[in-house]
């Protein structure tokens, strides 16, 4: 494939545009260093990737695609043979070096919960964190860090004692904070069998976070719910992603839980890596079919700027562009997350009047490419730092005389909340 | 009392001879059903049909082996002599590991099955939350497995106190040191003392029984979990 190269100016300018649009720090540096080779009879994995050791990446592909072997490889649960794996500077495995699961400072969440069952809710938070506990000064790092980005009222020990910040102190902190954030306080003295699957998996993730991790892998933790239990944990893990700043691998098939919980994808597709990037770059990529679901699309992260109480509209706010969208309830100043998918979103030369479309905004063509039907055409906007997709027939492209670096105006139909 | 002295003796050595030879099972069975449960080894095979020898080998057979290898010539013999325990045939210590032997496989495919039953899971979460291997061993599998660990003592025992054609080629007929109940039946019957043999065989007939109804009343429970 020789198209990226073509296409590298517009892919890197989108690729600051999309740091800036999630306010990220500039430090881009790859802090998980991956390479595995690992063959199999009728399975192979071929990854050579650079991931920031920051924000959710989400690791999508099909099943098969090879995406939860990578994850194990990244655990320790699978020892690749030809491997190297490095994490912030430490080395995890390369020809010499093998640091067994137990000794990686992770925590793993399965997509069956895979609780203990001879053990209570609690016993399973304890078993972990009790074997965390006053563990290497590798630890230590993650948990200060990690307890310095939560402020919950009801978590005060470590405000009183900041320095003094001893295992036993930031290790009860980090236990309650666990159990707060899934909301699993209730449950605490029931075993297993007693928990409903929804249940069970927020126990997984707070059992996993209790060890107080310096990297969460997530291998599909949604994947054995139901709709229903999985909008019922969705919500806490938006939570962990805002909240907390231990990076995430996070192993999913799903463009929904993708779109709402990823700041960074690698696509992966019988066991290669098609794609890896920032979201938005990786979204807006024109020169490969990268699609989170049917459509292609883009997500963008703003901020809920203004709430119209008449229209029970809200505005959210990405960089200076502002898009209106149905009031969901969400706090002014809470970080908001929309998609725009490329086949709700049309071109035209001057701003229109007298048409239903609420958003309607100035954008700049970047790049135009095919799409899988020949009289369709992808148009990538800049629409005030922010990418977006528009799909349009090539003849609406040749009549508007679209090119590069012209100026027009964008009306988005439909613009969902995250 | 309808028992005779003789009678009690030889229960009291059964039960002896039932719970020391259960007890070293669980050291010695559980290691070789780990190693058996979790292995990728190409002798999983082999050690697993070995393992499985005593529950078709004739009694005799084992026993013959059994005492050939620990008799004055035989190396487990010379080896006991040279450590100045002496020779184990006709000794308590010597039905003790001639039964260690007989009663292997009842101990170690029940513990093994629930080795395998608990599968790779528990053990790879128990990993990721910083728990090494023996660790993971203790505090996962071992009570994971709690059931088939009950379920092999029981059988463990039940298959020493019915033990007979071993313990006359280890131990011969020495009252108050190799005589267990089985061979009193026998010796009863020998002499046409069929009143004795009577109330032997049905003390031993209730306890078989309560044994397994025990087994069977346990087990049904232990599998919900």
């Amino acid at each position: 494939m020789n198209e990226p190269q073509a296409n590298t100016k517009t892919v890197s300018a989108a690729a600051a545009a999309a740091a800036a649009a999630v306010g990220a720090e500039t430090d881009m540096r790859p802090q998980i260093e991956a390479r595995f080779q690992v063959a199999w009879p009728g399975f192979i994995l071929d990854v050579d990737e650079r991931l920031p050791a920051r924000g959710v990446t989400a690791l999508f592909g099909h099943s098969g695609s090879g995406k939860t072997t990578l994850l194990r490889c990244i655990a320790g649960l699978e020892h690749a043979a030809v491997g190297r794996l490095s994490f912030k500077g430490s080395v995890w495995q390369d020809a010499e070096t093998w640091v067994p699961t137990h000794r990686r400072p992770i925590g793993y969440v399965f997509q069956e919960a895979s609780l203990f069952p001879h053990l209570t809710v609690l016993g399973n938070l304890r078993y972990g964190q009790r074997r965390s506990r006053g563990g290497s000064a590798r630890t230590s790092l993650g948990k200060s860090s990690g307890s310095n980005s939560l402020g919950k009222p009801t978590l005060a020990i470590t405000e009183s004692s900041p320095d003094t910040d001893t295992d036993s102190v930031t290790d009860r902190f980090s236990l309650e904070q666990a159990i707060e954030l899934l909301g699993i306080g209730h449950l605490l003295q029931r075993k297993p069998a007693a928990l409903s699957g929804g249940e069970r998996q927020r126990v997984g993730i707070a059992r996993a976070l209790a060890v107080n991790p310096r990297l969460l892998l997530m291998d599909e933790p949604l994947a054995a719910l139901d709709l229903k239990r999985k909008q019922e944990i969705l919500p806490y893990l938006e939570r962990l992603h805002d909240e907390l700043e231990i990076p995430v691998l996070y192993v999913s098939h799903s463009p929904d839980e993708v779109a709402r919980l990823a700041d960074h994808i690698l696509v992966m597709d019988e066991g290669r890596v098609l794609a890896s990037g920032p979201l938005n770059e990786t979204l807006s990529r024109l020169d490969l079919p990268i699609r989170l679901g049917e459509d292609a699309g883009v997500v963008l992260d703003g901020q809920v700027a203004e709430r119209d109480e008449r229209w029970h509209l809200l505005r959210i706010a990405c960089c200076s562009a502002s898009l209106w969208v149905r009031d969901s309830g969400a706090e002014i100043g809470s970080h908001a997350r929309v998609r725009i998918l490329a086949r709700d979103v049309s071109i035209a030369q001057a701003p229109s009047s007298g048409t239903s479309i609420l958003n309607s905004l100035p954008a700049r063509v970047l790049s135009l490419g095919e799409d899988a039907h020949p009289a369709l055409a992808l148009v990538k906007l800049d629409v005030a730092g922010n990418p977006v997709l528009a799909r349009l027939t090539r003849r609406s492209a040749e009549e508007l005389g679209l090119a590069p670096e012209q100026s027009v105006w964008i009306q988005v139909k439909a613009v969902a909340l995250l | 009392m309808w028992l005779t002295e003789t009678d009690l003796e030889a229960i009291w050595l059964t039960l002896r001879l039932a719970t020391v030879t259960t007890l070293i099972l669980f050291v010695v069975g559980t290691p070789v059903a780990w190693w058996l449960a979790r292995t990728r080894s190409r002798w999983k095979g082999p050690i697993g049909a070995v393992v499985a020898l005593p529950l078709v080998l004739p009694p005799s057979v084992l026993g013959f082996y059994l005492l050939v290898a620990m008799g004055p010539n035989g190396p487990v013999g010379q080896l006991t002599q040279t450590l100045g325990i002496g020779l184990l045939p006709f000794t308590f210590w010597g039905l003790v590991v001639a039964s260690v032997f007989y009663s292997f496989p009842f101990m170690v495919q029940p513990v093994q099955n629930a080795f395998e039953g608990i599968g790779d899971r528990p053990l790879e979460a128990a990993a990721t939350l910083r728990a090494s291997p023996l660790d993971r061993f203790f505090s996962v599998a071992l009570p994971l497995a709690l059931p088939g660990f009950v379920t092999a003592g029981i059988l463990t025992f039940a298959h020493t106190v019915g033990e007979f054609g071993v313990v006359l080629m280890i131990g011969g007929n020495i009252p108050g040191v190799t005589r267990v109940a089985s061979v009193q039946i026998y010796d009863y019957v020998e002499a046409l003392e069929y009143g004795n043999a009577h109330r032997l065989s049905a003390v031993m007939l209730v306890f078989s029984f309560l044994v397994l109804l025990a087994l069977y009343v346990w087990n049904p429970g232990a599998k919900k979990r």
